[in-house]
């Protein structure tokens, strides 16, 4: 396998797993806000704070990861997102500074604050939305050549219906794939009335999450044919997909194999995404940057490729000691540590 | 104009962003160190009072690293927002050191994490210490490899070019660069001293405060002795610098300097102003100095600005940069160095009220010396952003909006500094040392006298 191929691979899963580990984080704080408004919060705080305290500077980490990986392996395509992303971007970064004070705030400075829990909340639908615009873009369209410069055409992206068709599908993604995640966790914890609230969360975002997928493909055919022929072609995926979402729904719904619904909503992500990599080949910004014609030079993809092997053999043995640790150290889910 | 603009405004917002990143940046590499030197002495000589110091610290620094992972983000993202063009050549040279960078301070906020919830959680003596390893390991590579990237924009190399198209390149040669090794043991020593500085000065500030007892002596004990010695380095570190600079950017140095003119035997400049004749007035001036500084014999030729090409001069103002970086960094030298001094000659107090006192305004000065020390290296490398090959105005983003987003970043960084301090302030007043004393040590008397 070529390089560049086993890169984006590579990136590929980071986003993946980004999508997952951060859905899951920003959910909480959407779901401590809600609770809060609705006087539920004491079911809800001492379990989100206790799951997230030790994972939220992890999280952050895999976005680096992404679009530094990006930026490396396709220098091009950070040129490109790089002078379109200027706006969208920086809404991220200050929103981040949002998210990383609250944690700071709440959980090391330990006072409560209702305007705070409502920024962590609405930070965290906001973040997956202006991030979505990138995947966006990606489809080609968007973007403005002028002097030898590359902009965002702003207009033409607000009034896209197949960018909000994106946005929402972020927005209720996260709400549903935390909710899942945290359904599971609470009974772990044996926290019976979380358990029971968060699984009512879940259930309830099941139906919008997959209107909201099927919005997003139709609206693909419309922006952009080719990438969405290439997905046609590849139905099964995305077949596998809708089956771990109506396992993964029936399995919360019958109460029973927490574990294995969350692994169905993770297997229903993974096809989703993955159908919709493949079917994004050969580009990675339509009709501007490909894969290999736009990838760096062999030697720095080598040199990345083995950095990248490294990084994981030490990083893999260190997560497992952490979430041993915390994750699955049920007496600390539980709370007696 | 507008594109000018742009440049101007990419400029400060990320100038902005780097001076208030690389107050966390420096004691989010620098304070595992002391944290990490603590809980080992304690566990060392089975004291208590050292593990006790570790905890607290660790407290204010997890909050420190929440905001450094906040402004680590944004510049990290920022130089690809607001210098496409820069990134998209650096990108295929240097990204490899960026790359790593993540993986360590992945690494560094994998075992912080673990650090800060297992307190008392294991059985072994050193169990709990060893998890601090990695942390500053992790938090010295980031630095490190950070500090490659900059170097790099120095003194570029391990690349041909074609045009605008990179036609070849080796990844560890543009990392091995000339500026690296020099670069990387400064920021490391600086990061070092600057953060056994501010942990000292906050224990003098509650001696002077509160009063003196066994554990602020051993605090500051502790935090006076890092603080020397790696002080001591740092000015190495410096001489080291200097001398890298005579040799390979010989035109950051001669614009730090006020060396107008290419001579053997060059006097060193201190402070001044300039003329609009470029005269140098009310200098101080030590004879040959500089050529000894630039190359260890006092009559070796420095080269100067007569030299380099007039577009290619630096902005001279760096001069007062470079003066208050090494000032603050010699005071900080004499301060450690009386301090211990003093512990060892009977006759002299090493707590009197003066010498605290400068303990305390030692830190500041610290951290400004990095600052300006930063300020000093970036804007002595224009007009380039990767010097000989590309200048700074190639390499920014034109857009129309870059003032909103400097806005933004501005109230942003307003509201992170404020609130960062308020909390610190908060936590500690919340649990104050003696409270947490009385739970963990009933038996005695705050400060380890017994009741």
């Amino acid at each position: 396998m070529s390089y560049e191929i086993l890169g984006l691979s590579a990136l590929w899963f980071f986003l993946f797993a980004y999508l997952i580990i951060a859905s899951i984080d920003f959910g909480a704080g959407f779901f401590a806000y809600y609770a809060l408004q609705t006087k539920k919060d004491h079911i809800l705080n001492r379990l989100i704070a206790r799951y997230l305290s030790p994972v939220w500077e992890i999280t952050n980490v895999f976005f680096i990861f992404f679009f530094y990986g990006l930026a490396f392996f396709f220098p091009d395509a950070g040129y490109y997102f790089g002078s379109a992303m200027l706006i969208p971007g920086s809404i991220v970064l200050l929103l981040i500074g949002i998210r990383g004070s609250f944690y700071a705030f709440e959980n090391y400075g330990s006072r409560k604050s209702k305007l705070y829990t409502f920024l962590y909340g609405a930070s965290g639908l906001f973040i997956p939305a202006a991030i979505a615009t990138g995947l966006t873009i990606s489809e080609g369209g968007f973007l403005r050549h002028e002097n030898g410069s590359v902009y965002l055409r702003y207009k033409e992206l607000l009034t896209n219906p197949f960018s909000w068709a994106v946005v929402f599908l972020a927005v209720v993604s996260v709400l549903y794939i935390s909710a899942h995640f945290l359904t599971y966790y609470a009974n772990k914890a044996g926290d019976e009335p979380a358990r029971k609230l968060l699984r009512s969360y879940a259930l309830f975002w099941a139906a919008p999450q997959i209107i909201a997928s099927l919005t997003a493909f139709i609206f693909i055919s419309r922006q952009n044919p080719a990438h969405y022929n290439n997905m046609l072609d590849l139905w099964w995926m995305f077949g596998l997909s809708v089956l771990f979402f109506l396992i993964g729904i029936y399995l919360v719904y019958r109460e029973s194999h927490y574990g294995l619904s969350f692994i169905c909503v993770m297997l229903q992500f993974f096809f989703a995404l993955l159908g919709y990599g493949i079917g994004h080949m050969p580009y990675l910004l339509y009709n501007e940057i490909q894969v290999t014609a736009d990838a760096t030079l062999p030697a720095m993809g080598t040199a990345l490729l083995i950095a990248f092997a490294g990084g994981l053999l030490m990083l893999i043995p260190s997560l497992i000691l952490v979430m041993r640790m915390f994750l699955f150290d049920a007496e600390y889910v539980k709370g007696k540590k | 104009m507008f594109a000018y603009d742009s440049v101007i405004l990419a400029r400060m917002l990320t100038s902005m962003t780097l001076v208030f990143h690389i107050i966390f940046a420096t004691i989010g590499a620098g304070v595992p160190l002391l944290i990490c030197a603590a809980e080992y002495v304690g566990i060392r000589k089975r004291d208590p009072k050292y593990v006790l110091l570790a905890r607290r610290w660790t407290r204010g620094y997890v909050i420190i690293v929440a905001v450094g992972v906040v402004t680590g983000t944004a510049i990290g993202l920022q130089l690809f927002l607001l210098w496409p063009t820069f990134m998209q050549i650096a990108g295929h040279v240097i990204g490899l050191p960026l790359f790593m960078e993540t993986f360590a301070f992945f690494f560094e906020a994998i075992f912080l994490g673990a650090y800060i919830y297992t307190w008392d959680r294991f059985k072994g003596r050193y169990t709990h210490w060893y998890l601090s390893l990695p942390v500053v390991i992790g938090g010295g590579m980031s630095a490190v490899f950070i500090t490659t990237v900059n170097a790099f924009m120095n003194t570029p190399q391990g690349f041909t070019l074609d045009g605008r198209t990179i036609t070849s390149v080796d990844p560890i040669m543009a990392m091995l660069n000339p500026a690296t090794p020099s670069k990387v043991f400064h920021v490391l020593t600086s990061s070092y001293m600057t953060s056994g500085a501010i942990l000292a000065a906050i224990t003098a500030f509650f001696i002077l405060k509160y009063g003196n007892n066994t554990y602020y002596k051993k605090a500051l004990k502790l935090t006076m002795i890092i603080t020397l010695i790696f002080s001591i380095f740092t000015a190495i570190a410096g001489d080291t610098s200097a001398k890298f600079l005579a040799n390979y950017q010989p035109e950051k140095l001669a614009a730090a300097e006020w060396h107008f003119k290419t001579e053997k035997g060059a006097d060193l400049i201190l402070f001044g102003r300039l003329t609009e004749d470029n005269e140098i007035q009310g200098a101080i001036h030590l004879p040959k100095l500089l050529s000894f500084l630039s190359f260890g014999d006092f009559n070796s030729e420095v080269t100067g600005l007569d030299k380099v090409d007039a577009d290619l001069i630096p902005p001279l103002w760096i001069h007062y940069m470079f003066d208050l970086m090494v000032i603050f960094g010699a005071f900080g030298i004499l301060i450690s160095m009386l301090f211990i001094v003093f512990m060892f000659w009977k006759k002299r107090d090493q707590y009197n009220k003066w010498l605290l006192r400068a303990i305390v305004v030692n830190a500041p000065l610290a951290m400004l010396a990095i600052e300006f020390g930063w300020i000093f290296a970036e804007v002595g490398r224009q007009p380039w952003i990767l010097r000989g090959y590309m200048r700074v105005a190639e390499g920014a983003i034109s857009s129309p909006y870059v003032h909103y987003v400097f806005a933004a970043f501005l109230i942003l960084y307003v509201l992170l500094g404020t609130f960062v301090t308020l909390v610190l302030v908060r936590l500690y007043k919340k649990n104050p040392i003696q409270k947490e004393w009385e739970m963990r040590f009933p038996d005695t008397l705050f400060g380890g006298d017994q009741k």
